[in-house]
């Protein structure tokens, strides 16, 4: 048995690009929205969630039809453009939920003693809800792992450029090599498993310190 | 000097509140629990917007046409809750508000906090945390400080003691201080003048009184009231005990 373990590089590569990128558009995205009283919010609210109940055919599909005539098209470039959509609400919404549930009056104090809302955002709110940050990037990275239908729609399947993962378990199935596929699969459930029951870990003992 | 003249709506009433304020006075909010003071604190502190005209030391805080941003205004504010940064020590809680050392130094003597410097929030007792929100309140050396009912989460023996603490800190730096409070032994304690506000707008003692009563009748129907020389009794009949006994204005 051969196998190849670039897929698994280059999934781990598109997720943490991804998580680095979402997390510096998504925090004041999720700042902004915690705050905001704006008639717009069930608005922005809802184009930040729907990547959670459209199909990844439809998102992968519209995203294809943008990115036709663009240079980021079936290429790693167009990966994190649409992993980038496809994990946004697990970015946002941890982390608003967070700065949500947050004293209101702490963050007030801080912009009594001067401080601006950028400012607040960095040395008061953040500081305050590292369980949900933490939630934040490490739900995002595992999503990443583990995209499938976007990711074939504007990549497809190029070895070392587009081909994660995900795709290399489905080829496989396809090509009937159901032991590689074994592997690929218990490979990917460990992964998941653990990093999930870290975080779930972490949170548990957190919540028992208190 | 401090002048207000400002009109918000609220859910049940308007605030509608004319206030001069002197240099260096202690004002006492007093009025029952949703009549308009932590609003007319807030908004004083630019943290909600309204009506009408604030000017502090010929500075326009709010206006027709122009609202100062909190930032902006100089103000220290202590909240019931005291609303401490809960991710830094004690000392830092001071030095975030303003980057004075020597300043941080001298307030957390005062107040007998030197020893507890280096502690997080979570580990400070409630006079403590109080303490703390008010030597970080001074930090930037206001001229308005705005307390919300700071002392009511705390017992009677600790509160005496930071009732005084709080004249000192407001004749050492030259404060102009507006309290809100429930407790009475505080408004005469501390005061140099108390407000009356019911309802939104400033009252008079009497009137305030009258307010008082005409609540509580209003709720206690088919109670007796006895009224004597200055005070007025409620009886429960069935229980034959006082519900409440308010003592009227002399």
């Amino acid at each position: 048995m051969n196998l190849d373990f670039e897929p698994f590089l280059l999934s781990f590569e598109l997720a943490s690009v991804t998580t680095i990128l979402l997390f510096f558009f998504a925090l004041p995205l999720a700042w902004y929205l915690s705050q905001t009283t704006s008639k717009f919010k069930p608005f922005l609210e809802t184009i930040t969630a729907l990547p959670i109940v459209l199909p990844p055919s439809v998102l992968g599909f519209y995203l294809l039809w943008a990115l036709s005539d663009t240079p980021f098209i079936f290429n790693f470039e167009s990966l994190v453009i649409a992993s980038c959509f496809y994990s946004l609400p697990f970015m946002v919404q941890p982390l608003q939920s967070g700065f949500a549930s947050l004293n209101k009056n702490m963050i007030e104090a801080s912009y009594i003693v001067g401080k601006s809302s950028l400012q607040t955002l960095f040395f008061v709110a953040l500081p305050n809800i590292k369980p949900a940050l933490l939630n934040a990037i490490v739900i995002t990275f595992a999503h990443t792992v583990g995209e499938f239908g976007v990711v074939l729609m504007v990549g497809g399947s190029i070895p070392g450029e587009t081909k994660v993962a995900s795709v290399a378990i489905y080829e496989f199935v396809e090509n009937l090599e159901y032991d590689n596929a074994h592997i690929y699969s218990m490979v990917m459930l460990l992964l998941s498993f653990s990093v999930l029951f870290s975080v779930y870990y972490f949170n548990h003992k957190q919540k028992s310190l208190k | 000097m401090i002048f207000v003249d400002i009109q918000k709506e609220l859910e049940q009433f308007t605030l509608d509140v004319k206030l001069h304020i002197q240099e260096n006075e202690f004002i006492v909010l007093s009025g029952t629990s949703g009549s308009g003071k932590t609003t007319l604190l807030r908004v004083l502190a630019g943290l909600e917007d309204t009506k009408g005209f604030i000017e502090v030391d010929g500075e326009t805080w709010n206006s027709k046409t122009k609202k100062l941003p909190t930032q902006k205004r100089s103000i220290g504010f202590v909240t019931q809750d005291y609303a401490l940064f809960e991710n830094m020590s004690v000392e830092r809680n001071l030095l975030f508000a303003q980057n004075d050392k020597n300043l941080a130094k001298e307030l957390l003597e005062l107040t007998e906090l030197t020893s507890l410097k280096h502690l997080f929030p979570s580990q400070l007792s409630g006079g403590q945390k109080q303490r703390v929100a008010l030597c970080r309140a001074l930090m930037k050396k206001p001229k308005v400080l705005l307390l919300d009912e700071p002392l009511s989460a705390l017992d009677a023996k600790i509160r005496l003691k930071l009732q005084e603490e709080l004249l000192v800190l407001h004749k050492r730096f030259h404060l102009t201080t507006i309290m809100v409070t429930h407790d009475k032994n505080e408004l005469e304690k501390v005061a140099s003048r108390v407000v009356y506000i019911e309802r939104g707008k400033v009252v008079s003692k009497k009137e305030q009184q009258e307010q008082r009563v005409l609540q509580f009748v209003k709720k206690q129907k088919n109670k007796l009231v006895f009224e004597s020389q200055n005070e007025i009794f409620y009886f429960d009949l069935e229980k034959e005990n006082i519900l409440e006994q308010i003592v009227l204005y002399k």
